[in-house]
Parts: C-alpha cells; sequence; structure tokens
C-alpha cells in the first residue's frame, strides 16, 4: 500500500492500481453525500481532477495519482457515498492502468503517510 | 467586519468540547463537534440542539421620556414592520431596508414593556447600531456583557424547563425575562432551525455555566454552525449575505409577509420606511422571487451556481444549497422569475453539465412551531 500527499491510498493489483482515499481525509471531508466517478476507458493524466466528492458543507476533488487509463470505477459507491466515512479503506473509487510500469514507486509508504499527517 | 477575530464567551468549552472552530463574520466559531454536520443535523431535529450565536448583535432601543410609542415610532422610519402593534412580551421578525429598496439587513425586534431588544445579524452589527444611532428620540445600547444560545428541536422545552421551568408556558415568538440560578435570562420561543426551541440571552459571567447545565440534559447535544446552516435551509429560512443582501429587495427574497398591511398602500402607516416606494410597489407583483428548488439527483447544487430554463435561457443563480439531512437529499433556493411555477423544471449548470432541478414550495421540512 502506497499514499499519496493528496491523501489517496494506492493498491498494486496486476498491473493496475487501486484508489480510494484515506481514513484521515474522510475525517477532514466530514459526511460524504455525492460521489462522482469518472467514464470507464478514460485517458487521465497525472493530477487531473477526476471525481468529485462533496459532503455535507463542500465539493472537493479526487486526482489521478499517475497518468494512465480507467480501467473500472466502484459504481455502488454512487449510491452509497456514506461508505466513504465507514470504511474507507474498502470504498475504493476507481482502478487505473498506469502509462508508465514503474508508476507506484514514487509515493510513500504507510510510515511516511503517518509522517505527514501528523 | 473586525479586523481582528473575537472569540465568544464559550471558545473554551467549544474547544473542550472538540469543536473544529472557524473564522465566520469577524469571530472565531465551532463548525462542527465531533458528531459531524449530519448527525448534529439530525439531532436537533429529533431531540435537541445548543448552538452558540452569541456572535449575534443584541441591542437596545428605549424611548428618551418612557413612551414606547415613539420608540415604536422611530423604528417604523427604518423597519417595515408593524413595530407599534407589538405587543409588550412578543417578537417579531423584520427588515432594515435602503433607498433602493434593498435589504441592508434581517433582524427580530421584541417589546420588553419599556424598550426594544433587537437581534441582528453579527457581520451587519456594526451597520446596523450605527444606522439606529441616527434616530432622534431613543437611546441606543448595544448590548456588549452578555452572550446568545439557541436552544433548538422538538426535546428543546423539556430539557430548557428542567432549568427554567416557566418557559414551558412560552408560545412561539414570546419573549421574556426569566431567573436561573440568580441570572437574568432573556428568552424569546424562536429560532432558526425550523424547529421549536428558544434563543437564550445570557450574562456574560453565567454563560459558560448556563452552557453547561443545559449540555448536562440527556436530550442536549452541542452543534456548530454546519449544521445551522443545513437546517434554516431546510426550513426555506434565508440567510443575510446569500439569499438576500443591499441589492436584493423584500419581495424579491419573498419576505413581503414581514411587511404586514397596515405599513402599505392604503394603510394606516403606509410607508415612511428607506425605500418604501419601490418595496411597496414592487410587492404587488414582483418579477422575480425566492423559490425552493429540489434537484432531481444526487448532486449538491450550491451557491453560485447558474440555473437556466429548459430552453436555456439564464433565470438566476442558485442564493443557497447543499444537502438536506432530513429531506434525504439535495435541496438548494433562488431568486428566479416568478412566473416559473412549483412542479417546472430548471436546469443548473454544474461542473460543465446541465442538471435538472424542480421548482417547489418552501420550506423543505415542515415547522413544529409551538403556537
Amino acid at each position: 500500500m502506497k499514499y499519496t500527499e493528496d491523501h489517496e491510498w494506492l493498491r498494486a493489483e496486476g498491473d493496475e492500481i487501486v484508489v480510494g482515499i484515506t481514513k484521515h481525509a474522510s475525517e477532514q471531508l466530514g459526511d460524504v453525500v455525492f460521489v462522482e466517478l469518472p467514464e470507464e476507458g478514460r485517458e487521465v493524466e497525472a493530477g487531473e481532477e477526476i471525481v468529485v466528492i462533496e459532503s455535507v458543507k463542500a465539493a472537493s476533488d479526487i486526482v489521478a495519482p499517475v497518468s494512465g487509463t480507467i480501467t473500472a470505477v466502484n459504481a455502488p459507491l454512487a449510491d452509497a457515498p456514506g461508505d466513504v466515512n465507514g470504511d474507507p479503506m474498502a470504498a475504493w473509487f476507481f482502478r487505473i492502468k498506469p502509462a508508465d510500469a514503474g508508476a507506484m514507486d514514487g509515493f510513500m509508504d504507510e510510515d511516511a503517510y503517518k509522517a505527514l499527517i501528523g | 467586519m473586525a479586523d481582528t477575530t473575537r472569540r465568544t464567551g464559550l471558545y473554551d468549552l467549544h474547544v473542550e468540547l472538540g469543536g473544529r472552530m472557524v473564522p465566520f463574520a469577524g469571530w472565531e466559531m465551532p463548525v462542527q463537534f465531533p458528531m459531524g454536520v449530519m448527525t448534529e443535523h439530525l439531532h436537533t431535529r429529533a431531540k435537541a440542539g445548543l448552538f452558540d450565536v452569541s456572535h449575534m448583535g443584541q441591542v437596545l432601543v428605549a424611548p428618551e421620556g418612557g413612551d414606547m410609542a415613539r420608540a415604536a415610532a422611530a423604528l417604523e422610519t427604518l423597519i417595515p414592520a408593524d413595530v407599534a402593534g407589538l405587543a409588550p412580551g412578543r417578537q417579531r421578525y423584520g427588515l432594515f431596508t435602503n433607498d433602493q429598496g434593498g435589504i441592508l439587513d434581517d433582524l427580530m425586534f421584541a417589546n420588553r414593556g419599556d424598550h426594544f431588544l433587537l437581534v441582528v445579524n453579527a457581520a451587519c452589527a456594526e451597520q446596523d447600531i450605527a444606522h439606529l444611532q441616527t434616530l432622534s428620540g431613543v437611546t441606543v445600547t448595544p448590548v456588549r456583557d452578555r452572550g446568545l444560545l439557541a436552544l433548538q428541536g422538538p426535546q428543546a422545552e423539556a430539557a430548557l424547563a428542567r432549568l427554567v421551568p416557566d418557559v414551558a408556558d412560552m408560545r412561539f415568538m414570546d419573549s421574556t425575562a426569566l431567573d436561573w440560578d440568580g441570572a437574568q435570562l432573556w428568552v424569546s420561543r424562536s429560532g432558526y432551525t425550523g424547529e421549536d426551541g428558544f434563543e437564550i440571552s445570557v450574562p456574560e459571567a453565567r454563560l459558560a455555566d448556563f452552557a453547561r447545565a443545559l449540555l448536562d440534559q440527556p436530550e442536549v447535544a452541542p452543534i456548530g454552525l454546519g449544521a445551522r446552516d443545513s437546517l434554516r435551509l431546510e426550513a426555506g429560512m434565508p440567510l443575510y449575505g446569500h439569499d438576500m443582501d443591499a441589492g436584493v429587495t423584500p419581495a424579491q427574497a419573498a419576505l413581503g409577509w414581514s411587511i404586514p398591511r397596515v405599513r402599505r398602500n392604503g394603510g394606516a402607516r403606509a410607508g415612511g420606511f428607506p425605500g418604501a416606494e419601490v418595496i411597496l410597489a414592487e410587492l404587488a407583483a414582483p418579477a422575480v422571487t425566492r423559490q425552493g428548488l429540489r434537484p432531481e439527483g444526487r448532486a449538491p447544487i450550491r451557491e453560485g451556481v447558474a440555473l437556466f430554463s429548459e430552453d436555456g435561457a439564464p433565470i438566476g443563480t442558485v442564493s443557497s444549497g447543499g444537502f438536506g439531512p432530513s429531506v434525504g437529499g439535495p435541496v438548494a433556493m433562488a431568486r428566479i422569475p416568478k412566473d416559473i411555477p412549483e412542479g417546472a423544471t430548471v436546469m443548473a449548470e454544474l461542473r460543465g453539465k446541465r442538471l435538472p432541478l424542480t421548482v417547489c414550495a418552501l420550506p423543505f421540512v415542515t415547522p413544529s412551531y409551538k403556537r
């Protein structure tokens, strides 16, 4: 498991990466009431805002951690956005096939992420 | 607005309770407590929520020479409401207007026998006080030594009556002074959530004690500004600076109901307030007014989102919007042409997409006032 500075968790599965947000991020957002997911098959650039996540108070974005192709999205999340608060490690948003095979290398491990959030 | 952030007398209590403090209208206020906005909102609708609203302005307006009719007449030159007809021990909602017919602030005013007590918005308080000080024949006294609490929800009476039994006899919009443990409370049966409840002005020296005594009641939980906003939005209540401002008239804000017949054309005390000509002419047939909107999808449609008719013509902008926890979906309000009927579909442009909303009656939840 790796982590981004944008509070995403990344889990490598085969040649794809599964992406969600951390418990810390879900706590900061508050109660999530709406999630808009990207289209499967979409080509995205690293840093591109591809998920909209709205809490009771505000809208936020989730960015693509790497450049690549969206291979799957967690469609049930759109009808149960509260799962993001309930179990953020299980509530994945999308799977991405990175354009670059070594894409996972630059991200934080758990200890580094824990140090980041204090 | 103040340059430096101010703290209410409950700042330490908010921090102790885990409140997330944010700047708001020049004050440092709790936006939410650990329960979270959604749970706080639902708790208030089911039980009782305690809000710190000490940032709001409390102002006394007393007649020189003791003649309340004179003070009422003075206030009626600034406020298009029936101040003169307000009985002692009663409170009403009103507006300060400007010469163009816009709204300078909205307020509550109570007749306390020998003076009026006004409660005004935090961000407008200094401007309102200056405005009131232009009146002759009255003494205007900002209340600096009291905090203000709101206890809201169906169990508010049960919780407060354990501390102050006489509140059980109060009806909606009653206003009276009651004793709690040697402290004089100024209590009104009103609020800003669509629920039964009370607003309680408390001497600063006893504010934290009284708040703790309320929080010791099993029904009562501390609630932040986040849930206050979602509660008032669901209740269809406009918020100053969002649903109304100096460029919005009472009719456009759907607040014509606060201007009674006696102050309208043909009434015994018609006009005589800033912008009367514009305001009264428009009340008869406003082109635009505040209406409720129910987005058909799940996405909240928030303030500032542009609205269009089904055939693509721009019709306005959302003035308040978000997720309504009791409604279980998004809700919004906007000033749009009055001839768009309830049930009609309008479109919101959100992140490059046009999404449908249904025009609907306000409020989104049925109020439960004890009349």
